[in-house]
């Protein structure tokens, strides 16, 4: 579907030691045609950047109490200024990127990944076993994804383990539902009855032949996933059933005495906030780039 | 149309089914039993004696089958058992703030239609300039913008706003005093977390007003309407809306299904006594009558809304009735 946009990809002239040099020139292509997007993926990297690098770069320790210097306003010292327990904010913030990317990232992948291999599944077998997966699938998407994510988390408790679980399996059915729509012309076409005829196992053919053909599906949803995550995240934390202290995470930033503090110590609720409102909103942008690239139908309608 | 009705009617029973069969077994995953969490919950010495009593006073020694149908005949009979954490019927735990809670979700869905349908219009009207581009970005923003924060930042204006026009700073009052005993009070006290709620259900709204209205004026009957010398806006409201709506009412629906979601953060920011809160504090708790019951309750109010809706579709499309 890529070549009638892209001729050039037909004629593959350059020289192996040069695909580097081809990817960059696609990639700025790409950004060409998506400046939302790219604009999202420079700021979804500089928050992976931030977060790999942030105890290096945070000025203090973003869980040491400093009952010295508490509800100190943005200064020189402490730029985003510091909180009830004399925590800097900015080291906070820092560091709390480095929750929400690991959340977001690992409940992504495995929710999409889940999402992926039920939907293949259900698609590849169809009959009654696709049917009761999919009324079972119908059932699970009646409950909002932050109703599902607290009840798993009533069962698991919280920490941030369980934040992940919890939001993991919300994300399955959503995948699997989506997967499973495209699967279900992949399994028509003729080569995968041919690699049945070939005696390849059930397990082979859905693998092989069938997942990597609904790539497009499951890569759509694993970026949307991305910023809901996150959104996720920092809303349980701030209920205080995700991530608990004295882990660095934005929600918890915002629950913990943000509120009580919102007028006197403003410079608590504002950062923090911001700083999922930005990454969210860079992930989403970035998302729906993804899907427009891969998803030829929905170019036009945005 | 009798025969649609009662068809789709009858097609939410295997849901609501399946949804009790979920919620059940979830709820039967719990590490340990909801009687040990309760008598030994903080690590306290209780003999087992007093657990087994607990057991079979909640019918937990009873088979899961037996359980299982004891609990869904409850439910049809409108009987959620009894909250763990106070004791009291959970019945009347969400008699108390299902008023609260539908107030708050109507007023938001009100105020994401008034701020979707005029934002995706203009959008679609001037597709591709600034103001396109101006609706889009505040529609992406409003779902990156955790209602949480919003609630908080709205707060915050409000303290700061009153304090600079009237030397005392004023805030939303605590006590929820039903509209119709004191309108002002009631709006002063919850048109801020409707508002706050309402913007980020707008964004999908208004995205899609935008996309199904420019789809609609690509129709030849907008070109007739034009080519006979009709005026734009008229071309717009009378012929382009009125049928790029139904998608919107989908959208709109739906959003009202999952605006529970939204409540469960927005009420914990306006320290609103309602379901949602209820709903954080059972999950906090241990509560799992309660949780169940309450999770239940928003699976029921996702299929009559859906029911709701394809019924609003058969009477605007005939195509679906006789289908």
């Amino acid at each position: 579907m890529a070549f009638s946009e892209h001729p050039d990809q037909l004629v593959h002239a350059e020289p192996s030691d040069a695909a580097g040099a081809v990817a960059l020139r696609r990639l700025a292509a790409w950004a060409r045609r998506k400046p939302l997007g790219a604009a999202g993926a420079v700021i979804v990297l500089g928050m992976l950047v931030v977060a790999l690098l942030a105890p290096l770069i945070a000025p203090y320790d973003p869980v040491r109490n400093a009952f010295d210097r508490m509800h100190e306003p943005p200064s020189a010292a402490h730029w985003f200024g510091t909180d009830q327990f004399g925590r800097d904010v900015l080291s906070r913030l820092l560091h709390g990127a480095r929750t929400a990317l690991l959340v977001g990232l690992v409940a992504s992948f495995l929710g999409a990944s889940g999402g992926l291999m039920l939907g293949v599944a259900s698609a590849y077998f169809g009959g009654r076993f696709d049917l009761l997966f999919q009324r079972f699938m119908d059932v699970l998407m009646a409950f909002p994804l932050i109703i599902m994510a607290l009840a798993i988390v009533s069962i698991f408790g919280t920490g941030t383990h369980n934040v992940i679980a919890a939001i993991t399996v919300p994300f399955i059915p959503r995948c699997a539902r989506v997967v499973r729509a495209s699967a279900l012309a992949v399994r028509e076409l003729p080569y995968v009855d041919a690699a049945r005829a070939c005696g390849f196992s059930h397990a082979r053919v859905m693998l092989y032949h069938v997942a990597p053909n609904v790539m497009a599906p499951y890569l759509i949803m694993l970026t949307a996933f991305l910023g809901q995550a996150i959104l996720l995240e920092a809303s349980l934390s701030y209920l205080g059933l995700g991530v608990q202290e004295p882990t660095p995470a934005w929600g918890l930033m915002l629950q913990g005495g943000a509120e009580e503090y919102a007028e006197s110590a403003p410079w608590m609720a504002i950062f923090p906030g911001l700083a999922i409102t930005v990454s969210v909103f860079a992930f989403n942008l970035f998302g729906d780039a993804v899907r427009d690239t891969l998803d030829p139908r929905l170019r036009s309608t945005g | 149309m009798t025969r649609y009705i009662c068809k789709r009617l009858l097609l939410m029973i295997p849901t609501l089914l399946g949804a009790a069969v979920f919620v059940f077994l979830l709820m039967r995953l719990i590490p340990g039993d909801v009687c040990e969490l309760r008598l030994a919950g903080e690590g306290a010495y209780v003999d087992e004696q007093a657990i087994q009593v607990c057991r079979e006073q909640a019918g937990l020694t009873r088979p899961l089958a037996g359980q299982f149908v004891d609990w869904v005949w409850g439910l049809t009979r409108g009987d959620f058992g009894v909250s763990m954490w106070t004791g009291r019927p959970i019945a009347y735990e969400i008699g108390l703030r299902f008023q609260l809670s539908l107030q708050v979700a109507v007023m938001a869905t009100l105020a994401s239609v008034l701020l979707a349908i005029p934002l995706g219009t203009v959008a679609a009207m001037n597709r591709d300039t600034w103001l396109d581009y101006g609706v889009r970005a505040f529609s992406i923003a409003g779902l990156a913008t955790p209602s949480f924060w919003l609630g908080i930042l709205i707060i915050l204006a409000l303290l700061n706003v009153t304090q600079a026009f009237w030397g005392t700073p004023w805030m939303p009052p605590i006590q929820y005093t039903p509209i119709w005993v004191d309108p002002a009070a009631n709006l002063s006290q919850l048109a801020w977390p409707a508002l706050a709620t309402g913007y980020r259900y707008s964004a999908v709204a208004a995205r899609m007003t935008r996309s199904a209205l420019l789809e609609v004026l690509q129709e030849d009957y907008i070109r007739t309407a034009r080519a006979k010398g009709l005026v734009e806006h008229l071309v717009i409201y009378r012929h382009a809306l009125k049928n790029a709506l139904l998608p919107v009412v989908t959208v709109i629906g739906i959003e009202f299904a999952f605006l529970i979601g939204g409540l469960v953060v927005t009420e914990q920011v306006f320290n609103l006594n309602g379901l949602g809160k209820l709903f954080v504090e059972s999950v906090g708790n241990h509560d799992y009558t309660l949780t169940q019951a309450l999770v239940m309750l928003v699976a029921l109010v996702f299929v009559v809304t859906n029911f709701v809706i394809d019924l609003i579709y058969a009477w605007l499309d005939p195509r679906i009735r006789y289908g």
